[in-house]
């Protein structure tokens, strides 16, 4: 399955880039996206999950033509 | 209902008076209106702020704006609502947010429009990167209220 993956705010900054594209097996979680694509950095314990512009948890499992965002707590108002 | 993202400045109350001359079904039923207005601080955590840029996830936002609309709209009788919440690059004193909630009676107007901030602030995918004298910062987490 191929997900897009895209980043906010500081999350953006810190890996220098808005977004990734993710090739891999199905039955891949939230949290199994992430770490197929930063083996070397942990994702942020506050950090959040949206699958397809809706909140999802860690143990959401995504599929194909998914689209996954991860951002820090939300700031606006 | 009306929700709308801005990229420039704008003047809530003239929003406000807009709306309402064109909300035509609130004459002579609405007998509250209850304004929220939001605005940028030139200070933050003990430091001077400049500007700010209000960064978002087009799509999300104004889905979950949408939601946060509709499922106040479920839980009071309310008669019409307003949001308009800027985005992009911001100065001091420039308007951040306004919520306007219309009713029949005062204590659905207060709580709904007390409520749709709440949820906007908790849900609503923005986020704030403020410059200050030693550079730029993302804003970790809202004032508790």
């Amino acid at each position: 399955m191929t997900v897009r993956v895209r980043y906010f705010a500081s999350l953006c900054d810190r890996l220098g880039r808005a977004e990734d594209r993710l090739d891999a097996a199905d039955g891949l979680t939230v949290a199994g996206v992430w770490a197929a694509l930063h083996r070397e950095m942990p994702l942020p314990p506050n950090a959040l999950a949206a699958v397809n512009m809706e909140y999802a948890g860690l143990e959401h499992e995504v599929r194909d033509g998914d689209e996954v965002a991860f951002f820090p707590p939300v700031t606006g108002g | 209902m009306r929700i709308e993202l801005r990229k420039a400045p704008f003047e809530p109350l003239v929003e406000l008076e807009r709306h309402q001359r064109m909300s035509t079904g609130l004459a002579g039923r609405c007998g509250a209106t209850a304004i929220f207005i939001g605005t940028m601080r030139d200070f933050n955590d003990g430091d001077a702020v400049q500007g700010m840029v209000l960064e978002y996830y087009p799509g999300m936002t104004e889905k979950y704006l949408r939601r946060i609309v509709e499922t106040a709209s479920r839980e009071w009788p309310l008669l019409e609502v307003l949001v308009v919440h800027r985005v992009g690059e911001l100065r001091s004193s420039d308007p951040i947010v306004l919520v306007a909630v219309w009713a029949e009676h005062r204590a659905p107007a207060f709580s709904a429009c007390r409520s749709i901030m709440e949820e906007l602030k908790s849900k609503a995918p923005f986020w704030k990167r403020e410059t200050t004298a030693a550079g730029s910062r993302w804003v970790e987490h809202n004032t508790p209220g």
